[in-house]
């Protein structure tokens, strides 16, 4: 077994897996990587063959003692990434010893970041899965952010090789963002003039952003308000409260709720938005049936294609 | 009448006829088990609430407009229902105006008191559970207390909050954001997860079972545990 020490704990770092799936029943949201792009890359470069437990950095802040030789990386926002006070890149593996301090700055591109290790840390799980969710005190260590102190075990693996995501590959997170959306559940409540408003708007992210939903600002979408029966809510709802501004519901999200929702955000959309922070220009674009079908029959391609662009380090 | 729309891009949502009723609860157990047994391994969530069940399917799915269709081929609405009996739990409330009881009267022509009256009278049914963990929506509230929900959600009610929006009424069993109209404080665990595994219910209640709320005084109510939020103290 490999081992690490929590010495900063930043201003929010949270263990997270790919979330807590079989229990919205019980009223339990699903948790995970805000940003699952980063986190699934952090695996692939790990060579981590499932989905493992890792560190969700947002912000910044935050340090790791080692306790044991061992292989880890860091993906997603720009923190300036050191070891030992040595600068490391971010988007590849590094080797590291015992004794070795891992530390993150604050991100000056992009909001969280992935700390991932070598077979991945390796803690009890609650309702199947490591994943915190603060609101519900869930997942993690006692259901609550990562404290300084707190002791980190990971499977113990072996890991010959390095790996790097190359440089043009590397997300750019200070760009306006284009949220795909998808119209679905209450659609049909939009009239013609609502939807090109919507996909017409200039949003930016408001004050209220965090892993349950970014709230938008930007010009009212207002339409007359009907009573909704609360129901089911997916990942990526974008629901329009009568205010008129659009709240794109995350990980951490509410399983039900009745305000009225247009439609979803394609996944890979919400995991960017995720990396957004306060005044992050934003809009919508319409995405048809067909290129939904289209962007089904990618995705099951795009991991394995993204892998075969990594460099070897070694 | 099923209608399904598109969810996410991984998720359906079916729909019943827009209404509170047993028979929806009843009817919606009846599609769950036909939804699992046709779609068994494809499925990842199916979550019911009053008239929808969100068919939330596993990343390695047959595409999901083609098991729309199928569904939408597939799936047989029963006219019988069983009423469900269900177990009748209490529970207490400390009703206090520091949020929307005042805004309630005023809308509905009441006053407080008599919010607070109707509030306790009806025998409310557990309809759906969600939202948040240990979270009951309950129906149906007296048509007079019909409150819309905030045009903004609240970022933070308090644990414990008891609360109303059209013709529902629940009690939030963590602080959360929220856009419901709070009458009062509810001082009875609602969610206890450190249940799990164990014996214990990790919620005091199942849907279909039934709830009535009981006015309680302030010193009641710290007797049970209770604790006010920090701004009222």
């Amino acid at each position: 077994m490999s081992a690490f020490v929590v010495l900063k704990a930043g201003v929010q770092a949270t263990l997270q897996d790919q979330g807590r799936f079989g229990v919205a029943h019980l009223g339990l949201t699903q948790g995970g990587p805000a940003d699952y792009a980063s986190y699934r890359i952090a695996d692939l470069l790990l060579q981590n063959p499932n989905p493992s437990c890792q560190i969700e950095v947002a912000v910044g802040g935050f340090s790791l003692l080692a306790l044991t030789d061992t292989v880890f990386c860091v993906t997603g926002g720009a923190m300036p990434l050191t070891v030992n006070g040595q600068p490391k890149s971010l988007w590849q593996t590094h080797r590291i010893k015992k004794d070795d301090v891992l530390e993150l700055g604050f991100a000056t591109s992009g909001l969280r970041c992935y700390l991932a290790v070598a077979g991945g840390f390796k803690l009890p799980k609650d309702f199947g899965s490591n994943s915190t969710v603060l609101r519900e005190k869930i997942g993690g260590i006692g259901g609550a952010a990562l404290q300084p102190g707190q002791f980190l075990p990971a499977v113990s693996v072996y890991r010959p090789l390095l790996w790097a995501l190359p440089e043009k590959l590397w997300p750019d997170y200070s760009a306006p963002l284009q949220l795909g959306l998808l119209p679905g559940y209450q659609q049909h409540w939009f009239d013609e003039s609502q939807w090109q408003q919507l996909y017409s708007t200039d949003y930016q992210v408001s004050a209220l952003y965090d892993r349950m939903g970014y709230r938008l600002q930007g010009e009212p979408l207002l339409y007359q308000p009907r009573a909704l029966l609360s129901e089911g809510i997916c990942y990526g709802a974008v629901q329009l409260p009568p205010d008129g501004l659009p709240i794109v519901l995350l990980n951490d999200r509410q399983t039900l709720g009745g305000y009225p929702k247009p439609g979803v955000v394609l996944a890979r959309d919400a995991a960017a938005l995720a990396q957004c922070q306060q005044g992050h220009p934003i809009r919508f674009y319409p995405v048809s049936p067909e290129q939904l079908e289209a962007e089904q029959r990618q995705k099951s391609r795009y991991w394995a294609e993204l892998a075969m662009e990594f460099r070897s380090l070694v | 009448m099923i209608q399904l729309e598109l969810a996410g891009e991984n998720a359906l949502i079916l729909y019943l006829s827009a209404e509170i009723s047993a028979q929806n609860l009843s009817q919606l157990q009846q599609l769950q088990h036909q939804i699992r047994s046709l779609l068994d391994e494809q499925l990842q969530e199916l979550l019911p609430s009053y008239a929808s069940l969100l068919i939330v399917l596993k990343p390695q799915h047959k595409g999901v407009w083609a098991i729309k269709t199928m569904l939408e081929q597939q799936l047989v609405l029963s006219a019988t229902h069983s009423e469900q009996q269900g177990q009748l739990l209490i529970l207490p409330v400390y009703y206090h105006n520091a949020w929307d009881l005042e805004h309630v009267a005023h809308k509905a022509g009441l006053t407080t008191d008599q919010v607070i009256e109707l509030h306790q009278a009806e025998e409310y049914r557990v309809y759906a559970i969600g939202f948040a963990p240990g979270f009951a929506y309950l129906g149906e509230l007296d048509a007079r207390l019909a409150t819309a929900r905030l045009k903004s959600p609240r970022a933070k009610v308090p644990k414990g909050a008891v609360a109303i929006a059209d013709r529902q009424t629940a009690v939030y069993p963590a602080e959360s954001p929220g856009g419901w109209n709070i009458l009062g404080l509810c001082p009875t665990p609602l969610f206890e997860p450190e249940h799990a595994g164990t014996a214990k219910p990790l919620m005091p209640f199942v849907v279909g079972d039934k709830v009535r709320f009981q006015s309680i005084s302030k010193d009641e109510f710290f007797a049970l545990g209770g604790q006010l939020p920090q701004e009222l103290c």
